[in-house]
C-alpha cells in the first residue's frame, strides 16, 4: 500500500503535472499535424527527458505518444490525411461522415473511444504486468533468451510486408548494438578507431535520425500539393456519445481487447492494431454494406484499439524489458539511461515507479477528453501552419536534441547517418522498426545468450530443458517457422493440383 | 494484406528505387566486414563463447539474408531496374530540399564549434526556407525566433553547452 502512496507522491507534483500537462499539448499538436507522426514525436522528446527525473520523462512519453495517436484522427476526418499512420485504417470513413455534416461524431467518436480504449489497455496492464512479473522472477537466462528471441521474431514474421526485409533490417539493428565495449566482455567492438564509438552508439541520435531525419527528408521531398482545409462545421463533439457507446459497446471491447493484445506482442503497434480491428468490425458488424459511406461503428472499434494498443505494449516492456511496439522500443531505452532497467525486479525494488508509471496512464487518458476537446476546436488553425515552416523548425530540434546527449557533434554525425540509411531503407520497402528493436534488445539478447551457452557448456538441449524455458522455445520455433510452413503449405497445394492425372 | 497495402502506401513510386541486389550486396558487405572483423577480437581462455560468437552469428544469419535479398533482386531485375530515379530527382526544388537538409547538418557539424551556435542554426533556416518557397520577410524573423527558443530551452533551461562560436558570450 506505501508503494501506492509514494506512487501517488511521485506523480502529483506541481512539476511531473506540468511536464505531463507540456507533453499532452505537444503531442496532440503534433499528432494532428499530417507528417508528424506519434513515433516522431516521441523520439523528438527524448533528448528533453534525457534531462529530467526517471517518473516525469517516463509521464512525458507516455502522455505524448496517447495524445498523438488521438489526435491523428483530426486531420483524417477534416482533411482525408490521417496525421498518423495509426489513423489510417479509417480515414476514409471519418471523411466520408464529415462530408455528410457528421465531423463532430466522427471526431467525438474518435476521442471518446481514444479515451476508453486507451482506460481500458490501462487497466490490463495494471491488473496482468505485476502478475506476470510476480511469475517471470522465477525465470533464468534460458527464459528471457528465448522471450527476446520469440520478441524479435514477432517483430519480423507478424505483419511485415516482406519477412526477409525485416530480419535484414533486424539483424543490422543488432549488429548496431554490437558496437562499442557494452557487452559480456567488454570487448571493445567494431569502433574502426572512433573512440567516440567505444561507449556504443548512442540510442538517442539513432532514435532522431531514423524516425524525424528520415521524415523531413521524406516532407521536403514530397511532390504532393499541399492539402486544403475545408469550411465543415464542427457541433458539439460529445453529443449522442453515450447513445453510441451503448450500441456499440461490444465493438468497443472487441476493439479494446485486439488493440491490446496486439499492443502486447512485440513488434506491432496501434498501426497495425488499427487496420486490424477495423476489418474485423466490418465483418462482426451487422451492418458491413454502411461500412465506407461513413458510418461510426469501425471507427470506435479502430479508435479505441489504437489507443489501447499503446498500454499494451508497455507490458511486456515493464515486465520482461521487451518492447511491444516502437514506442516502447524508445521509451525503453530512455529507462535504461534512467537506471530504471525494466524486468520482474522492477517490481519488487521500485515498485513506486512502476505504479507512478500506472497512474500517468490514467491521468494522460482522463486529460485527453478537455485538451482533446481544446485541439478539435482549434484544429483548423493548427493544420494551417505550413510543413514548410515545420520541417527546418523540426531539423533545428533534431540537431540540438542529438547534440545534448554527449555534447558532441559526433551525435550529429550519428543522427545524419541514420537518417539516411532510413530514408533509404523505407523507401525500398524495409522496415526500420525491427533495427530500433535489435538495438534496443541486442544487449539483453546477447547477455542471455552466452549466460545461457557458458551454463549450457556445449550441451544444447539445455535450452530447452526447462519447462517454461521449452514452452517458450515451442512457441519461439513456432513463430519461427510459421512463415516457411505456410509458403510450403502453399507450394504444396497446386503442386498436388497438377499431379491428379486428368480423369 | 493490411500490412502489405501499408507498404505499398510507404513505397509510392515517387521514391527513389535500388533493385534489391544492391542493398542486398551493401548488407552483405557490412555481414562480412563484422566476420572479418571478428577474428580480431579477444579470446576467452577455457571458454567457447567469447564476444565473437554473438555478432559471428548475426553475421552469418545476415550473410544468409543477404544471399537470398541478391538472388531476388536477379530474378526480378526484369520487373526491378537497378536503380529508379524518384520524381523528386527529376525537380530541382525537391533535390535542392533534399541536399539542403543534408548540406545543413554537414555544415554544422563541421562549422558549428568556429562559428557558433546561432550563425550555423540561422544560416540553415533561412536557406532551408527559402528552399521551401517561405517568403523573406517570414523566414528571416522566424530564423531568429527559432534559434532564439531552441536556445534558451537547451542552453538556459537544460544547461546544454551550445558553442558561442564568433559570437561573444551573451547571456
Amino acid at each position: 500500500m506505501s508503494a501506492i502512496a509514494s506512487a501517488f507522491e511521485l506523480v502529483f507534483q506541481p512539476y511531473v503535472l506540468a511536464v505531463i500537462l507540456c507533453a499532452s499539448i505537444y503531442g496532440l499538436i503534433l499528432g494532428c499535424i499530417p507528417g508528424l507522426t506519434a513515433t516522431m514525436a516521441t523520439a523528438l522528446l527524448v533528448p528533453i527527458t534525457f534531462f529530467m527525473a526517471p517518473v516525469p520523462a517516463v509521464a512525458a512519453i507516455v502522455s505524448a505518444s496517447a495524445m498523438a495517436i488521438f489526435s491523428g484522427d483530426i486531420p483524417g476526418a477534416l482533411l482525408r490525411i490521417p496525421g498518423t499512420p495509426a489513423s489510417a485504417a479509417y480515414t476514409d470513413e471519418a471523411y466520408a461522415m464529415t462530408k455528410k455534416g457528421q465531423a463532430g461524431i466522427a471526431l467525438g467518436a474518435g476521442l471518446v473511444f481514444s479515451v476508453l480504449g486507451g482506460l481500458f489497455g490501462t487497466a490490463v496492464m495494471i491488473t496482468s504486468a505485476p502478475l506476470l512479473a510476480a511469475f517471470a522472477l522465477q525465470f533464468s537466462s534460458f527464459e528471457f533468451f528465448w522471450l527476446a528471441v520469440m520478441g524479435l521474431g514477432g517483430a519480423v514474421f507478424i505483419g511485415s510486408a516482406s519477412v526477409l526485409k525485416a530480419c535484414v533490417t533486424l539483424l543490422f539493428g543488432l549488429l548496431v548494438s554490437c558496437v562499442g565495449m557494452d557487452n559480456p566482455a567488454a570487448a571493445v567492438r567494431f569502433t574502426f578507431g572512433v573512440g567516440e564509438l567505444v561507449g556504443g552508439v548512442s540510442l538517442i541520435p539513432m532514435v532522431v535520425g531514423t524516425f524525424a531525419v528520415s521524415e523531413i527528408l521524406r516532407n521536403v521531398t514530397a511532390m504532393d500539393a499541399p492539402p486544403r482545409i475545408g469550411a465543415e462545421q464542427v457541433g458539439n463533439i460529445f453529443k449522442g456519445m453515450w447513445a453510441l457507446t451503448k450500441r456499440y459497446k461490444l465493438a468497443f471491447l472487441r476493439g479494446s481487447a485486439v488493440g491490446t493484445i496486439i499492443g502486447i506482442q512485440p513488434g506491432s503497434g496501434p498501426d497495425m492494431a488499427s487496420w486490424i480491428t477495423y476489418s474485423l468490425s466490418k465483418r462482426f458488424s451487422k451492418e458491413p454494406e454502411k461500412f465506407g459511406t461513413g458510418h461510426v461503428e469501425g471507427i470506435i472499434e479502430s479508435g479505441a484499439a489504437n489507443n489501447s494498443s499503446l498500454a499494451g505494449a508497455w507490458i511486456p516492456a515493464l515486465v520482461f524489458g521487451i518492447p511491444g511496439d516502437t514506442i516502447t522500443a524508445i521509451a525503453i531505452g530512455v529507462l535504461y539511461l534512467k537506471g530504471l532497467n525494466p524486468g520482474p525486479t522492477i517490481f519488487v525494488t521500485n515498485a513506486p515507479a512502476v505504479y507512478a508509471i500506472f497512474i500517468v496512464f490514467i491521468l494522460a487518458n482522463l486529460l485527453m477528453v478537455p485538451l482533446g476537446w481544446l485541439i478539435i476546436k482549434i484544429a483548423r488553425n493548427v493544420l494551417r501552419v505550413s510543413r514548410n515552416i515545420l520541417m527546418p523548425i523540426v531539423l533545428l530540434f533534431c540537431i540540438v536534441g542529438s547534440f545534448a546527449i554527449n555534447n558532441s557533434e559526433f551525435g550529429i554525425v550519428l543522427m545524419l547517418v541514420f537518417g539516411v540509411i532510413a530514408f533509404v531503407l523505407e523507401g525500398n520497402g524495409f522496415p526500420v522498426a525491427p533495427a530500433i528493436l535489435g538495438m534496443v534488445l541486442g544487449n539483453m539478447l546477447e547477455e542471455n545468450f552466452v549466460t545461457s551457452m557458458i551454463k549450457s557448456d556445449g550441451n544444447p538441449a539445455v535450452f530447452f530443458s526447462r519447462p517454461i524455458a521449452g514452452v517458450l522455445a515451442f512457441c519461439t520455433i513456432m513463430i519461427l517457422f510459421w512463415p516457411v510452413a505456410s509458403w510450403l503449405a502453399r507450394k504444396m497445394r497446386p503442386a498436388q493440383g497438377r499431379g491428379v492425372p486428368p480423369v | 494484406m493490411d500490412a502489405r497495402n501499408r507498404a505499398c502506401v510507404r513505397t509510392a513510386p515517387s521514391n527513389m528505387r535500388l533493385n534489391d541486389a544492391i542493398l542486398g550486396s551493401a548488407f552483405l558487405g557490412i555481414a562480412l566486414l563484422v566476420l572479418w572483423n571478428v577474428r580480431t577480437l579477444p579470446t576467452i581462455p577455457g571458454q567457447d563463447v567469447g564476444p565473437a560468437a554473438f555478432p559471428g552469428l548475426l553475421a552469418a544469419l545476415l550473410i544468409v539474408c543477404s544471399v537470398i535479398l541478391i538472388a531476388r533482386g536477379i530474378v526480378e531485375r526484369g520487373r526491378q531496374n537497378w536503380f529508379e530515379a524518384g520524381d523528386w530527382m527529376r525537380s530541382l526544388p525537391h533535390v535542392r530540399n533534399f541536399a539542403l537538409v543534408l548540406g545543413g547538418l554537414l555544415f554544422y557539424i563541421l562549422f558549428a564549434q568556429t562559428l557558433g551556435f546561432f550563425l550555423c542554426a540561422i544560416l540553415i533556416l533561412v536557406s532551408l526556407f527559402l528552399s521551401l518557397r517561405v517568403r523573406a520577410t517570414t523566414a528571416v524573423p522566424l530564423a531568429f525566433a527559432a534559434a532564439l527558443v531552441v536556445h534558451s530551452v537547451f542552453y538556459k533551461m537544460l544547461k546544454v553547452p551550445l558553442p558561442w562560436g564568433l559570437l561573444p558570450v551573451l547571456w
